[in-house]
């Protein structure tokens, strides 16, 4: 087989498999209260942790200041509970207007 | 948008699909990417066409791929991948309720848990609206997804480099939007998340990509119940 189609059916498989875990998981086993309130507190300790690595690292590193510039601007907006649209719009926005003007 | 309505469906889908409509847009825009940068590198339009379909999950695809095009081997461009995506098992044992009861639904809806989709649906307010969210988000998320990196695909590499459109911050910034509520009303999170996140920053620059996000989950070592309210328990 193809090497190529090989690791893509198996990142398939295998990422599928993971998510599985919940719906299968679910309903057969009983979760206890504790258990699903830490997977509700996870999955928002998750989302953190990627906004933080997301906004502020690339490839391991720091990623620049435009980026980071950005996502400020964006969470200054949704604290002051600006639209969505406006968070994210300003975030691009602002990022790509550093960039423009030569900051990294 | 939050209020209170007798027949909340028709605005309930409106905005569900003008919030996630900004998700699909950024996404569709980095899957033109995705698809110019394999074809870019080196490799035939139907292998980002169908990893996008099978696979369906961005950052695990760029790294793969990433790890293909500069000569890593199929074992290394696999474990990357897959170490990349072992959150989503976090992630859908938090949805895993939301999805739906029937079987087809689970099957089906477990293809879409992504990043994007289950913030979406954790920040609405109830059952209903959560679950209508992560549909509308997650199907729509998908078509364009796929949508956009087979037109990346074909068109090469024609977008040149998308970071001058600022889009790199547009991801960071709708979790920003979408876990703020949680974090504003629940201390206990907060205080299991901002550690967790920060551990997630210092191990960075010396862990392989996919690990810090995991490492940031012992941030949950300081969740404690709020036992002060009589906890019966």
């Amino acid at each position: 087989m193809n090497t190529t189609l090989a690791v893509i059916l198996a990142l398939a498989v295998g990422t599928y498999a993971f998510r599985l875990v919940g719906p299968v998981l679910h309903g057969r086993v009983t979760v206890p209260p504790r258990v699903q309130e830490l997977a509700g507190a996870g999955a928002v300790v998750l989302l953190v942790a990627l906004l933080a690595t997301g906004a502020l690292t690339e490839s391991g590193g720091f990623a620049g200041w435009a980026r980071p510039a950005g996502v400020l601007v964006g969470a200054a907006l949704a604290w002051r509970r600006a639209p969505f649209a406006v968070v994210v719009l300003a975030a691009a926005a602002t990022t790509a207007l550093l960039r423009l003007a030569g900051v990294g | 948008m939050r209020s209170v309505q007798r027949t909340p469906t028709r605005d309930t889908h409106a905005s569900l699909v003008r919030d996630s409509s900004l998700v699909w847009l950024a996404s569709g825009v980095v899957g033109v990417s995705f698809g110019a940068v394999s074809v870019a590198g080196g490799l035939p339009v139907w292998v980002p066409v169908l990893m996008s379909l099978v696979v369906y999950a961005g950052s695990a695809q760029f790294s793969a791929v990433g790890v293909l095009l500069a000569g890593g081997g199929p074992v290394a461009a696999v474990a990357t991948g897959l170490l990349l995506n072992t959150r989503t098992a976090a992630f859908s044992l938090a949805v895993a309720e939301i999805l739906g009861t029937g079987r087809a639904t689970r099957f089906l809806g477990a293809h879409l848990v992504t990043d994007e989709t289950v913030a979406f649906a954790l920040a609405q307010p109830d059952p209903v609206r959560q679950r209508r969210a992560f549909w509308i988000s997650g199907l729509g998320l998908f078509a364009v997804w796929n949508l956009g990196v087979l037109a990346g695909a074909v068109a090469g590499s024609a977008l040149g480099d998308t970071a001058r459109y600022g889009l790199d911050a547009a991801f960071p910034a709708v979790l920003v939007a979408l876990v703020l509520p949680a974090l504003r009303a629940d201390a206990t999170v907060r205080r299991c998340a901002l550690p967790g996140a920060a551990l997630a920053l210092a191990v960075t620059p010396a862990v392989p990509a996919g690990v810090p996000v995991l490492l940031a989950l012992a941030g949950l070592l300081l969740h404690r119940r709020p036992a002060a309210e009589g906890d019966t328990a």
